[in-house]
């Protein structure tokens, strides 16, 4: 974990209200993992006290990359942030997604930016399976040509009909699975590694218990600090059967096995 | 001529702080979680995270709410208790030299004297910050806070139980904090804490329910700095003993500010969320504002209100 000041190198409009901004960080770029993410001080956000925690998108020797989408009062400040520009930056953050199992087809799965958070374990696995990109619409829809270069087979689904599978990602999934699954009653030799909305986490988190599969979800929760002292961003973590523990999403998490999460009523 | 450095040392009852810098309970963990970004060598002090007698789940989820120029927090005080403190963090905290002020809670009067109990003879404990004030959890908290003789019962239970320093963080919203101040030093208090978050609300407008989980929260953040300022100078001309100031402090001039309202000593909070580096950047500050006003010690500054 590194405190950088760094350098804004590329800041670009990618789509919509996606944005691209690249980040000199020759301190923290080295260190990232697949999964992680940083903590970023907004410049002249003067009224906010808090950092606002992106997961890292790219990453190498000199510089991290984040992809964000334009939704609130920090991120619409971001907007005008320009080439040169010097930011504070805390990171590489957070658990992140582990290796796969080499027996296993490695399945990711990405609900609108969460593809992002995707890229780096999608170009990490050295055995390439299938993605699954959902979104409301056509322009939710990122990274397909990335992972389609990286050598993963894209599969996009959009709620409005406008790219791919008309319907949820859920759906384009389990059509998939009952092509691939032979014989069908056996559990899918695949292991999912997830991130996007909750919901769509948690339908995954329920396909894996029941058809029998590993699935590694990146828990988004609000957070105040992003390294472990506030205690903000908690989700409930499977102990025992009947019982169950805070773990900090910015710490034990974000990436939580789909078994270990207790979620709410 | 050669100019000595000026002297930043300041004591809290037994406690020699090597500056006058701590970081508020509750925004800093335990130790670890900063340790990668911050020297913890160069704190005056470490007050840690909330403990009770036993392990505590706190609050659920949201637990916390950016507000202007602040944040709202209802966090509940999870802890590990006070067993599970010294087994997780006494080994680590030991490695410093940093005084280690453990802040403790109860549900009630013996609860506090238990906790303190339990953790008096543990030689990584320089002393205890007494929350009389959270505004978050439903038993004592806040009632201890604003009753004059509840907290009173509360600071004599926890004196009786360690000769270590015990210093209670009054709580802001009182009618008068000269009183609790005055009630402290009375029942034996080696220094005052002011101030805990402020009793506070945020509502969202589409779905018209609170923001926090809790309902109601504790404001912290710049926002609440002059409402403390105030209540430190109030409460300096009430007592002798010393007062730890704190509330939205952010920079070195903040800290300046309390410590010349009457603060001995200042504690970084919130800003410790957005910057890691503000304590050490309020510490080389104040020495910097030391040397540049030709003051040989920050004891002279304090209680200069002219």
């Amino acid at each position: 974990m590194i405190q950088e000041t760094a350098q804004i190198l590329d800041h670009h409009d990618q789509q919509d209200d996606y944005r691209v901004l690249q980040l000199s960080a020759p301190g923290i770029g080295p260190l990232v993992q697949p999964g992680q993410f940083i903590e970023l001080l907004v410049p002249r956000l003067n009224d906010a006290v808090l950092r606002r925690p992106f997961s890292i998108y790219k990453a190498d020797k000199q510089s991290v990359t984040i992809l964000y989408k334009v939704i609130g009062k920090g991120t619409t400040a971001m907007q005008r942030l320009e080439n040169g520009e010097q930011v504070d930056i805390i990171g590489p953050l957070g658990n992140g997604f582990p290796d796969n199992q080499k027996e296993l087809t490695p399945v990711l799965i990405g609900g609108g930016y969460g593809a992002a958070a995707l890229y780096l374990q999608g170009k990490a696995l050295s055995q390439k399976g299938v993605v699954f990109f959902g979104g409301r619409s056509a322009v939710d829809i990122l990274c397909v040509h990335e992972f389609e270069a990286l050598g993963w087979e894209v599969r996009v689904s959009t709620e409005d009909g406008s790219r791919g599978y008309h319907g949820l990602v859920t759906e384009s999934f389990d059509q998939w699975l009952t092509e691939v699954s032979s014989p069908p009653e056996q559990s899918p030799a695949i292991e999912v590694f997830a991130c996007g909305p909750e919901g769509m986490l948690r339908a995954f988190g329920d396909r894996a218990k029941t058809g029998g599969f590993k699935a590694w979800l990146s828990m988004d929760r609000h957070m105040a600090c992003g390294m472990g002292a506030c205690l903000t961003c908690v989700i409930k973590k499977k102990e025992t059967e009947s019982s169950w523990q805070w773990a900090r999403c910015c710490k034990e998490g974000p990436v939580f096995d789909s078994t270990e999460i207790v979620w709410d009523e | 001529m050669s100019e000595s450095k000026p002297d930043l040392t300041v004591s809290i009852g037994s406690i020699k702080m090597k500056n006058p810098v701590t970081v508020a309970s509750g925004t800093f963990g335990y130790g670890p979680e900063y340790a990668e970004l911050v020297d913890l060598n160069r704190l005056g002090a470490i007050t840690v995270k909330g403990i009770c007698a036993e392990p505590h789940t706190g609050n659920p989820t949201p637990r916390t709410f950016e507000t202007r120029s602040g944040m709202l927090n209802a966090i509940g005080l999870p802890g590990p208790g006070a067993a599970g403190f010294i087994e997780k963090y006494a080994s680590f905290l030991s490695q410093y030299d940093l005084p280690v002020i453990v802040n403790v809670w109860g549900k009630t009067v013996a609860e506090y004297g238990r906790v303190v109990e339990m953790l008096s003879s543990e030689s990584v404990v320089s002393g205890f910050e007494v929350n009389v004030s959270c505004p978050n959890v439903k038993e004592g908290g806040a009632l201890y806070g604003t009753d004059l003789k509840a907290f009173s019962t509360v600071i004599e239970e926890v004196r009786k139980k360690t000769g270590k320093p015990v210093i209670p963080k009054l709580a802001p919203n009182v009618s008068n904090i000269a009183h609790f101040a005055k009630a402290a030093e009375d029942c034996g208090a080696d220094a005052i804490s002011i101030m805990n978050s402020y009793p506070a609300m945020a509502i969202n407008i589409e779905t018209r329910k609170p923001e926090l989980a809790n309902r109601t929260g504790g404001l912290s953040g710049p926002a609440i700095k002059p409402i403390a300022i105030k209540l430190v100078w109030e409460a300096a001309k009430a007592v002798k003993i010393p007062i730890i100031g704190m509330g939205g402090i952010n920079c070195p001039e903040d800290a300046l500010e309390f410590i010349i309202a009457g603060a001995a000593a200042v504690a970084v909070g919130t800003a410790n969320f957005t910057d890691p580096s503000t304590a050490i950047r309020v510490i080389e500050g104040l020495e910097a504002y030391l040397a540049r006003h030709g003051i040989a010690s920050i004891s002279d500054l304090s209680g200069t209100v002219c």
